[in-house]
């Protein structure tokens, strides 16, 4: 399947050049919440991207007739009917990691880039390129989750994906656990590491002051 | 373009109508698969309490069924310290169980519940270990777990805690299989009977060296310290001492 050069944009951009979370500084909350480790991060990350592509598309099949004094609250219930059943799925399915996320997925609905797709591109775009947008989004949202947890997991459990890397003393190993990484202001850290690494690779992202 | 009002109710009603359906749909197909892995989760806990799976040991359903073949779910009566007759046990729903204000207690129990669900493990017909839930305050977070105490009613055969926020790393070392592994063999009960188990500051020794003491959990003071508060309350006069004292007579051990 070949891409127009403006799908590959909507595809694309948001992971480096627009990334929601580190251009845009959006969706934050979740990103400290659910990275303690990875298997949360990416099931919450998969989340993300069904809820974003999934409400971009219906809202951008009904934006030419969507009322705009009730737009708001009409995506909104798109969006929330999205996140209830993907919250309804994981408690099916995956029951354990869904403990783990409790209320953050239910929180998707409140998360900005969710809302922020379906207002800024999917009530201007087609459905097609709305879909491409939504899905681009969540994989930046993905990437920074997955890198983030990737850090604190390893660093602050020894593990990855629940795997021992590096084992800790509490299980009779060496490595001594950086409880720190375990906490959320460790997040609030490496997303700023990320975001400067981000800003010295492509300096057109730093704002003048 | 504008839009009349008709038009306006008429879309929104649409969309609700829409997405209502779609959600009730969801609902009602998954349900049941939901109520399945609630009831697992619960029963892994109390396998975990009893240490009948080994921590890391990856427990499907088939196992736990397999496993819960000789674990006999009963009622309890918490006010009387009686167990209920065995009809109905099915239809138990501890969530529904009525709720009594707690008396005087340090361990955070405002309300508890009258009757609660609690598990005898069966051995050729006789009751080997009880595994019984408890509740309280840790640091931040309301603790839920499971004791299992031998059928002397008085040895401990394991702690679990399913539910807990407590810190990361610190408090939550409580699900560590280190820590739990210390509890087996430890005695609830003094000689005299009162609940004496206490989680100490700095390390307690074997069970033999210190029955009643379980090792602290470095950094986490006033988690151990609920932990302490909990099963104190629990294994007292307003908790399971009364029924304790009649299972013993009771011969069914």
């Amino acid at each position: 399947m070949k891409l127009s050069r403006k799908e590959k944009e909507a595809l694309v951009d948001p992971l480096f050049n627009n990334n929601p979370i580190a251009l845009q500084v959006l969706g934050i909350c979740s990103a400290l919440a659910v990275t303690t480790n990875m298997a949360t991060a990416l099931v919450m990350s998969m989340a993300v991207v069904f809820v974003t592509a999934g409400s971009s598309t219906v809202v951008s099949f009904l934006r030419n007739n969507i009322p705009p004094n009730i737009r708001i609250i009409v995506q909104l219930s798109v969006i929330a009917s999205f996140v209830i059943l993907t919250d309804q799925i994981l408690k099916a399915y995956l029951f354990d990691i869904s403990k783990q996320l409790s209320v953050f997925v239910g929180l998707i609905i409140t998360n900005c880039i969710v809302m922020g797709r379906a207002e800024a591109y999917a009530m201007q775009n087609g459905p097609w390129l709305s879909f491409l947008d939504g899905v681009g989004n969540a994989l930046g949202y993905t990437l920074i989750l997955v890198a983030v947890g990737f850090f604190r997991e390893l660093f602050g459990a020894g593990s990855l994906f629940g795997f021992v890397i590096l084992r800790p003393v509490t299980a009779g190993g060496w490595y001594e656990p950086n409880g720190l990484m375990l906490l959320a202001p460790s997040a609030f850290f490496l997303i700023g590491v990320i975001i400067w690494v981000l800003r010295v690779w492509k300096p057109e992202q730093v704002e003048n002051s | 373009m504008q839009y009349s009002m008709k038009y306006i109710f008429g879309f929104a009603a649409a969309v609700c109508f829409v997405c209502s359906i779609l959600i009730s749909t969801a609902n009602v197909a998954l349900r049941e698969r939901q109520e399945v892995n609630k009831l697992l989760d619960k029963q892994k806990s109390v396998l975990q309490a009893a240490w009948l799976v080994q921590p890391g040991e990856k427990v499907d359903r088939a196992r736990v069924e397999e496993i819960f073949q000789n674990i006999r779910p009963r009622v309890l009566d918490v006010t009387t310290g009686q167990l209920l007759d065995a009809a109905g046990e099915d239809e138990f729903d501890e969530s529904k169980a009525p709720e009594m204000p707690a008396p005087d207690n340090n361990a955070g129990i405002r309300t508890m519940p009258e009757k609660v669900q609690i598990y005898e493990v069966m051995e050729d017909g006789r009751v080997t270990m009880l595994v019984l839930p408890i509740v309280g305050k840790g640091l931040w977070s309301t603790m839920k777990g499971f004791l299992a105490l031998d059928a002397d009613g008085r040895t401990i055969r394991g702690l679990t805690y399913y539910e807990q926020a407590e810190t990361p790393g610190l408090g939550g070392e409580v699900d560590n299989p280190r820590w739990k592994a210390l509890w087996p063999g430890r005695l609830a009960y003094d000689d005299a009977g009162k609940p004496a188990i206490q989680v100490i500051k700095g390390p307690a020794g074997t069970p033999e060296e210190a029955p009643y003491e379980v090792d602290g959990l470095s950094g986490a003071t006033l988690t151990s310290r609920g932990v302490t508060n909990m099963l104190q309350f629990w294994l007292g006069e307003n908790g399971y001492a009364p029924f304790l004292k009649s299972f013993g007579k009771s011969g069914r051990a």
